[in-house]
């Protein structure tokens, strides 16, 4: 892949991601895990169109923000276990 | 805060875009409102791997850029009445008023429930396609693609040119339907051309047909897959397995402004006239809404939608030839990929069906319809709002999807308070 890239912090580590890719993805580079459903089951997106809700983690602060609709920016802060 | 146009176009895909143009082309001005950053929907969705390249076809775009369009990106309907919708942005809510709204909101993926459909690495089919477009990584990865549909040869040349080592396509129709819908490809030659290109990148990887993943196994995520074919039932390991049955229109908007719903098998689709009007004044529909079709309906059904809403009749009554034909296309499709009642019996008793409350489908059992089952069980009622479960129990011919009420998507508090939602919206409003 090429182009300029942009570094953002998933759950307090750092991950560098080439610029307009989605949050999700860079949740899937750092591989760390997804969210964990009302049970307890871990989760990842499904869709990758903002149709499951699957992916929804916090950014910036918001919550509920679907991964694979916002694309990243320098200094974002995301987190998937709030 | 409320802002007013004369053309409102939601969904900004082939059919939304070619809307905005048409509509722009006369003079008015036009608001064009998507939920994604950038437009093109699905089937144009910018691929970061190609840097700043559109997926847009550049005479669109030059259009675009050069008419009265505002886009309104990362917008989404949070509740519509005739004449009005209420949207909401990063920044904030407001109101946008019209006289002639253009419902082009597309279609999502119907993904199936099975044993092990939760674990992470199972995605929809489409669905692969638009994570790894966004910047997923596939490199190296193990791949299985499944379901029905020419969807899935797009996705595996997308997850193959991502890196992905695709292992093979379970596609459930059988190798005589598939077949006969390549051998009346000829009707439509851009598409069959099409799928001779894809054909060529995917030399080497088996397409079989007949074919049903049964279930995904895994601890924490998928780790391997149960397939039954013609060759009986096989087990494969795999990283990702991306699973699709076919495309279904997103009706929750034209469904809440009252137009007239049709269905199509298991599925409703918005009915409208030959100028794209629908039964309710003053908005039209186009595209993958009015029934699946692919890009080349959803373009000139958008086209027809937007010169009607300024009311340009020459230039609608000169589109119909096309419309014919790409509608044609529609129904080749659907004839040949239909649904084997196989797909539609894989989930077992305890098989989750609502992924947002965790329902399992014998939760379900004695309940008739769908508001019934979800005031009981809250199957239906997460985050998704019965988008993915509702679609899928229509689909197994349990119950037909239950009613749409707003806000749509889950809004944040302050555009329900701070805005006349109550009011303009009557949210408590909505029949049984």
């Amino acid at each position: 892949m090429s182009g300029e890239r942009v570094s953002v912090q998933v759950n307090g580590i750092a991950v560098e991601i080439v610029s307009g890719s989605s949050v999700a993805a860079a949740i899937a580079w750092l591989g760390v895990p997804g969210r964990r459903s009302v049970s307890g089951q871990w989760r990842a997106p499904l869709c990758g169109m903002g149709v499951c809700f699957e992916c929804r983690v916090s950014i910036d602060g918001v919550a509920q923000q679907r991964a694979c609709m916002v694309p990243v920016r320098e200094g974002m802060q995301v987190r998937t276990d709030d | 805060m409320t802002e007013r146009y004369d053309v409102l176009v939601v969904g900004a895909g082939p059919a939304g875009l070619s809307a905005a143009r048409a509509a722009a082309g006369h003079g008015a001005r036009v608001g064009l409102i998507d939920a994604q950053a950038r437009v093109g929907g699905q089937v144009w969705r910018h691929d970061v791997a190609r840097g700043h390249a559109s997926s847009v076809p550049r005479a669109l775009t030059r259009a675009i850029a050069r008419a009265r369009i505002e886009l309104l990106a990362q917008t989404q309907v949070v509740a519509a009445a005739p004449g009005i919708l209420l949207v909401e942005d990063p920044r904030g809510a407001r109101s946008l008023k019209t006289d002639a709204l253009i419902l082009a909101t597309g279609a999502r993926e119907l993904v199936l429930p099975f044993p092990g459909w939760t674990l992470p690495g199972v995605t929809g089919a489409g669905g692969l396609q638009a994570l790894a477009k966004q910047g997923w990584p596939l490199a190296g990865k193990r791949v299985v693609i499944a379901g029905s549909g020419p969807l899935l040869l797009a996705a595996a040349a997308s997850a193959r040119s991502h890196g992905a080592r695709v292992l093979s396509i379970h596609e459930q129709a059988s190798a005589a339907a598939v077949l006969r819908f390549a051998g009346g490809l000829w009707r439509w030659p851009s598409k069959a051309s099409l799928a001779l290109l894809l054909r060529a990148q995917l030399a080497g990887i088996g397409y079989r047909c007949s074919s049903v993943v049964l279930r995904a196994l895994g601890d924490d995520r998928v780790q391997a897959i149960e397939v039954d074919g013609p060759g009986g039932r096989q087990q494969t390991e795999c990283d990702q397995l991306a699973v699709g049955y076919g495309l279904l229109p997103n009706v929750e908007l034209p469904h809440a402004l009252g137009c007239e719903l049709e269905n199509d098998g298991a599925h409703p689709q918005v009915r409208t006239d030959d100028r794209q009007c629908t039964s309710v004044t003053g908005v039209f529909a186009a595209g993958e809404i009015c029934g699946i079709g692919g890009r080349d309906a959803a373009e000139v059904e958008g086209a027809i939608a937007g010169h009607a809403a300024v009311g340009e009749v020459a230039a609608v009554a000169a589109l119909q030839r096309r419309r014919q034909y790409q509608r044609a296309f529609a129904a080749h499709l659907q004839r040949h990929f239909a649904l084997d009642s196989r797909v539609l019996s894989l989930a077992e008793p305890e098989t989750l069906v609502c992924r947002c409350e965790d329902v399992p489908l014998h939760a379900l059992d004695g309940y008739l319809d769908a508001r019934s089952a979800k005031l009981a069980t809250r199957c239906g009622m997460g985050a998704c709002q019965g988008r993915i479960c509702g679609s899928a129990l229509a689909a197994m011919g349990r119950f037909p999807r239950g009613d749409v009420r707003p806000p749509f998507f889950p809004a944040r508090l302050a555009t329900l308070g701070d805005t006349n939602f109550s009011v303009d919206f009557n949210p408590g409003e909505v029949s049984p």
